[in-house]
């Protein structure tokens, strides 16, 4: 909302020389939030001056200028101008040397086409006034005569400034300057006055105050109200009321003051009669219409509108109405969307003598719903969505009334026509103590009441609570419904700092959960080790789903940013392969990069839901919230990691060493580490990655993820390098099964005895699988064994591999010996000849 | 063989002097070695004259053992101090040969990092879990009930157009990608045993493009509080220790009025920021307010018997006042070198 100080000014006292500074800060405090401030880049001398004589000079490159004498009040400057719409004696704006204007542009004396031209005469959009520019601005047509040197500024509104300041969506009275002068007063204490109470002037009402409804006679132009169908219960019009004005002169300019005050407000000037519609709009907060009398045919009706049925608009748009729109209609169909936008049929015209105003109110949601429909939100529309004052409707009315008889020259109908009763507000209950008792002040009632009462609001003390008070909010505060509403208004008022600081003790709590916890654990020790943690958007392409489960199921956005990648993630790993190529073309070709998040899998949820939402205000059957769960996809938490280029970077005594598979299996070993369990691994395939080397990641014999190498192919069509490695583990699940505690072994502290074993097995045989042999045929007295070769080739029959493992054997109650552990290694043997395996001699 | 010699004063104290003064000498334990060997060892001459003491009289044995031992212990001593300064030079010849430069020592693990926008969500729960708070969640892509009519914010609310969530297929579903922490409020008063005290940091999506100061994916903090006896004053105080911890002891919060369909009354939270590059300020940190009672009813919460509070803030815009960055795509692009800056620590 744009807020010209000066209009401002006629309804709230403010103090003189105001700065913008000060008035955001005023506004500000009552929760009208600063959002910009505009100010004419524009600064005099610019005064107005008279043609006294004029000589058409031709030139060279074919222009005529005129040479002309112009007297700007008690001296005359010759001045070269390249328009010729004007004639001696004209008033024009002529801006002087130092003078400054919008560009910025600064005027000063200058030679030019063998003058020096001591000024400039300047058009309107020079001035900033408008788009106007085929000549210069002769004041005459703007119905302006005033002396020469006056200061055109002044004249003009050139001299006014509006702040613009964000009015929430509940308070739709706040879209009005008799809105904001009220605000201003409630923050400031300055004097306000409501023009919606100011005395009829020139409509010929018979007495001072807003003038009564008409009643008892034939309205020219009958309305009728006819909602067969209302939104949500409510009717879409509550009341409609109606003004004739007739005989105006529609060759009458806008004056400038109103022009300076609607373009500063952020309002094209258009037309005497529709610039005097949007004026009481931005005044009063009530959209008004003005419809010409003369081509409604018949009466007014307002209803729906029916299936198929179309209406022209003033934008000259041919529109398909749908059954929730609500109409304006005459006896021909419609003549207008109510409170979104009139038809063109009944549009006022430069021929338009009689005038009938429409001032309607509106019900929000309905007005909402059609101008979000129509892709329409107008001026109107957005004050109705927020809630127009019902009662503002006959004050509104009457004062275009009164601007189209003394600035168009028209003659009222002093007649009030209204049809239907507008809405009351509801009264509401406010128990004594409950205002403190929810923001923490210590407010007497005798405050609360006070500030009600400033706020337009009808206080009593109840009857019903034997303490307490009954609180009707005025019409303009619609957005009161609730005790709490009424406790942030007695806070807004008396000032938010007045809320002190009470820190609250929370019950004992039990801190992180365990899988917090953990997933912090592993996320630190993967950074720990160097790899760096990414956050992917998780909008992918179907080609980028397809690189790693071709032709999966994925959750669909209906309004993505970019349609080709409306899909959500069901894997970390493509969006990890899109943050790698972007740190590549940056030139960093080292990369360890991780992900923690979630995937989104439609498998079990996004069906259409059986039920339609359960209203807000209260809660929904136990049955209701189970089908909205069922609803929601699964979306577990996952951990993905990828690498490439150099692990260990080449340096003074070191090689550099390649990121390899080992990257990606140490990773997954930490992560499983991390969360308390132990991971093994098995040869598995997946799409996208290299068939000999992928895992399937177990932990206690569950598939948690899986690891492994891209696809050479895969990686070179994603410019990534030769050997690109990855995991990606489901994370939740991982904790969900590894053991919650630790079972801790008693430590033997006897000497150890180590040996080592070679076995010579079939090359397709896992190594793992042996070591699992060794071990269990070994027994207890085994306490570690780990595989410290794997040779192949030369000195081994064809299709075997020879395996060596370290063993070390430890008994709890005696030194063991060699003998003794020669047995159980021999066992363990035994154990792995199963698997077609012979001790190498 | 060599011979031996008598067993004299004179001959002893020759032999001992020759041994002092090639022990004395020998500066390796090669030559160490061999003059073990010559003086010291079997065949040198004070091991021959030890032998010979057999052939000595009875009634000199004693004096010309004495002698003879007496030099013999002494060199032994003598040996074994020389040997010790000797492997001691020795060695601190070889440990200045193996001088390294300690500069350009190979680092074989590259420093990784942590998202910092991770972390500071990690230091926010920190601080609440501190003051007995728990740390709640709730799924990202979300029940409409949940992200809006629980909260107050019923179908004709302008929020719920096509303008800021992002609606997911089938239309029908009633599924939005949740454009706000919030519906974690009614999740933990749905599922938690009044008194709640939570806090919510998660992703959250809204259809913004991506440029300096926007982008359609990032993270909130919410917070919820319903207990008996909560008032505005509460949150006010929790905001402060919460601003504290997060900008320095000078921090302080400052509440305007604002309107939040979830909250009544509402506020806009300004934090004044007295650590600021570039000098104190306030800044717009987030919104708040005591939870509407429309949003504790639907939550099956009776509004006369418990009320509380919310707030929310975003995170990156907290990291960004904090840490002075100017530029959101700095950190939704991935580069290894902006979460480099933070490595473990925000």
């Amino acid at each position: 909302m744009r807020v010209p100080v000066s209009w401002l000014a006629e309804f709230a006292q403010l103090p003189k020389g105001i700065t913008p500074a000060q008035l955001h800060a005023d506004l500000v405090k009552v929760g009208l939030e600063e959002e910009a401030l505009h100010v004419p880049e524009i600064s005099g001398p610019i005064v107005v001056g008279r043609v006294l004589e004029f000589v058409d000079e031709p030139q060279s490159n074919g222009k005529t200028i005129r040479w002309c004498q112009v007297d700007v009040g008690g001296e005359t400057r010759g001045i070269v101008c390249g328009a010729h719409n004007f004639e001696v004696g004209d008033k024009v704006v002529v801006t002087l040397p130092g003078s400054v204007l919008p560009g910025p542009f600064p005027i000063a004396a200058r030679s030019t086409y063998g003058h020096v031209s001591d000024g400039m005469i300047a058009s309107e959009r020079e001035l900033g006034l408008g788009d106007e520019h085929s000549g210069i601005l002769r004041l005459a047509e703007l119905g302006l005569d005033p002396e020469v040197g006056t200061d055109a500024l002044e004249l003009l509104g050139l001299n006014d400034w509006a702040v613009e300041v964000n009015v929430t969506p509940d308070r739709g009275y706040e879209l009005s300057i008799r809105g904001i002068a009220r605000e201003y007063s409630h923050s400031t204490g300055a004097k306000f006055t409501d023009p919606a109470t100011l005395p009829p002037s020139a409509s010929g009402s018979p007495k001072a105050g807003r003038p009564e409804p008409t009643k008892d006679k034939s309205n020219p132009v009958p309305v009728k109200l006819l909602d067969e169908s209302p939104i949500r219960g409510r009717q879409g019009c509550n009341s409609f009321v109606t003004r004739v004005v007739r005989g105006i002169d529609p060759t009458r300019p806008t004056p400038p003051w109103m022009a300076s005050r609607l373009r500063l407000a952020g309002i094209r000037s258009i037309s005497l009669a529709v610039d005097i519609s949007n004026y009481v709009m931005i005044e009063m907060g009530q959209p008004l219409h003005a419809y010409d009398l003369d081509l409604i045919k018949g009466g007014i009706t307002v209803r729906r509108a029916s299936n198929g049925e179309r209406i022209t608009t003033l934008d000259d748009q041919d529109r398909e109405l749908d059954p929730e729109d609500l109409l304006i209609c005459d006896d021909a169909g419609p003549i207008g969307i109510a409170g979104v936008m009139g038809g063109a049929r009944t549009e006022n015209s430069s021929a338009t003598r009689n005038v009938l105003v429409e001032a309607a109110n509106f019900d929000p949601i309905s007005i909402a719903r059609s101008a979000r429909r129509h892709r329409l939100p107008s001026e109107a529309s957005r004050r109705f969505e927020r809630g127009v004052d019902p009662e503002v409707a006959i004050p509104a009315a009457e004062r275009a009334v009164q601007l189209l008889v003394e600035l168009a020259g028209g003659t009222a109908d002093s007649n009030v026509w209204q049809v239907g009763e507008p809405v009351a507000t509801e009264e509401i209950e406010l128990p004594a103590g409950f205002v403190n008792s929810v923001i923490g002040t210590e407010f007497t009632e005798d405050e609360v009441m006070s500030t009600l009462r400033a706020l337009g609001a009808r206080v009593e003390p109840s009857t019903n609570l034997g303490s307490g008070l009954v609180v009707e909010p005025p019409s303009w505060r619609p957005d009161l419904r609730d005790k709490a509403d009424l406790a942030e208004e007695v806070v807004r008022i008396r000032g938010y700092d007045l809320i002190p600081a009470v820190l609250p003790t929370a019950p004992p709590g039990r801190g992180f959960t365990r899988e917090q916890r953990l997933r912090k654990s592993a996320a630190q020790l993967l950074a720990a080790s160097g790899a760096v943690e990414v956050l992917a958007y998780p909008f992918l392409s179907r080609e980028q789903l397809d690189l790693f489960e071709p032709g999966v199921e994925a959750c669909e956005l209906l309004n993505p940013l970019d349609w080709s990648s409306r899909y959500l993630r069901t894997s970390l790993l493509p969006g990890l392969i899109e943050i790698a190529r972007r740190n590549l073309s940056r030139g960093l070709v080292d990369l360890k990069l991780f992900e923690l998040g979630s995937v989104y899998l439609p498998a079990t949820g996004g069906k259409p839901l059986a039920i339609s939402l359960p209203a807000g205000n209260s809660k929904p059957s136990d049955a209701e919230l189970a089908e909205l769960e069922s609803a929601i996809p699964n979306q577990p938490l996952r951990i993905a990691g990828l690498f490439l280029g150099d692990s260990i970077l080449r340096q003074p005594g070191q090689k550099q060493v390649h990121a390899g598979i080992a990257d990606a299996f140490e990773a997954v070993g930490q992560v499983v580490r991390a969360v308390g369990a132990t991971a093994e691994f098995e040869a598995g395939s997946r799409d996208g990655l290299h068939p000999g080397r992928t895992a399937i990641v177990l932990v206690g014999g569950e598939e948690v993820g899986f690891t492994g190498e891209l696809l050479p192919s895969l990686a070179a069509e994603q410019d990534l390098g030769p050997r690109v490695s990855v995991f990606e583990l489901d994370l939740a699940k991982l904790i969900a099964i590894a053991p919650a505690e630790v079972v801790a072994l008693p430590i033997g502290t006897l000497p150890a005895a180590t040996q080592d074993l070679s076995l010579v097995v079939p090359v397709e045989v896992p190594a793992a699988r042996v070591l699992q042999a060794v071990r269990e045929g070994a027994g207890e007295l085994l306490e570690d064994i780990r595989l410290v070769d794997d040779y192949r080739g030369e000195g081994l029959p064809s299709g075997t591999k020879s395996l060596t493992f370290a063993l070390r054997f430890r008994a709890f109650d005696r030194t063991l010996t060699a003998t003794e552990a020669t047995a159980a290694k021999m066992a363990g043997v035994a154990s792995a000849e199963k698997l077609g395996a012979q001790l190498r001699e | 063989m060599p011979e031996s010699k008598e067993i004299s004063q004179q001959n002893v104290a020759a032999a001992r002097e020759a041994a002092l003064s090639a022990i004395a000498s020998a500066s390796t334990g090669e030559e160490l070695k061999a003059v073990r060997s010559a003086h010291l060892g079997e065949g040198s001459p004070l091991a021959l004259m030890n032998a010979s003491l057999r052939d000595v009289p009875a009634e000199d044995r004693a004096e010309a053992g004495k002698l003879v031992g007496g030099a013999r212990a002494e060199l032994s001593r003598v040996f074994q101090e020389r040997e010790v300064e000797v492997s001691a030079a020795e060695e601190a010849i070889r440990l200045e040969s193996e001088r390294i430069d300690v500069t350009e020592v190979a680092t074989r693990w590259r420093p990784g990092a942590r998202h910092p926008l991770s972390m500071l969500m990690e230091r926010i729960g920190e601080i609440f879990v501190g003051m007995g708070w728990e740390v709640a969640e709730g799924p990202e892509l979300e029940s409409e009930w949940f992200n809006f009519d629980a909260l107050n914010t019923d179908a004709d609310h302008p929020a719920r157009t096509m303008q800021d969530t992002f609606f997911v297929a089938p239309q029908d579903s009633k599924l939005v990608l949740r454009s706000q922490t919030s519906p974690v409020q009614i999740r933990s008063l749905l599922e938690r045993p009044l008194p709640v005290y939570v806090i919510a940091p998660g992703k959250v999506f809204r259809k913004d493009e991506l440029d300096a100061t926007h982008t359609p994916v990032f993270h909130q903090v919410e917070g919820i509080a319903i207990d008996r006896g909560l008032t505005m004053a509460h949150l006010r105080g929790t905001l402060e220790h919460f601003a504290r911890l997060m900008f320095g002891a000078e921090a302080k919060i400052r509440f305007r009025p604002n309107f939040f369909p979830f909250t009544e009354p509402s506020a806009e939270m300004d934090v004044w920021q007295p650590n600021a590059k570039g000098g104190a300020r306030w800044i717009e940190w987030g919104g708040c307010g005591m939870v509407n009672r429309n949003v504790l009813r639907a939550a099956g919460v009776d509004p006369e018997e418990y009320q509380g509070f919310a707030f929310g803030m975003g995170i990156e815009r907290t990291l960004m006042f904090r840490n002075d960055l100017g530029d959101m795509r700095d950190m939704v692009e991935g580069d290894i070198r902006f979460s480099g800056q933070f490595g473990m620590v925000v």
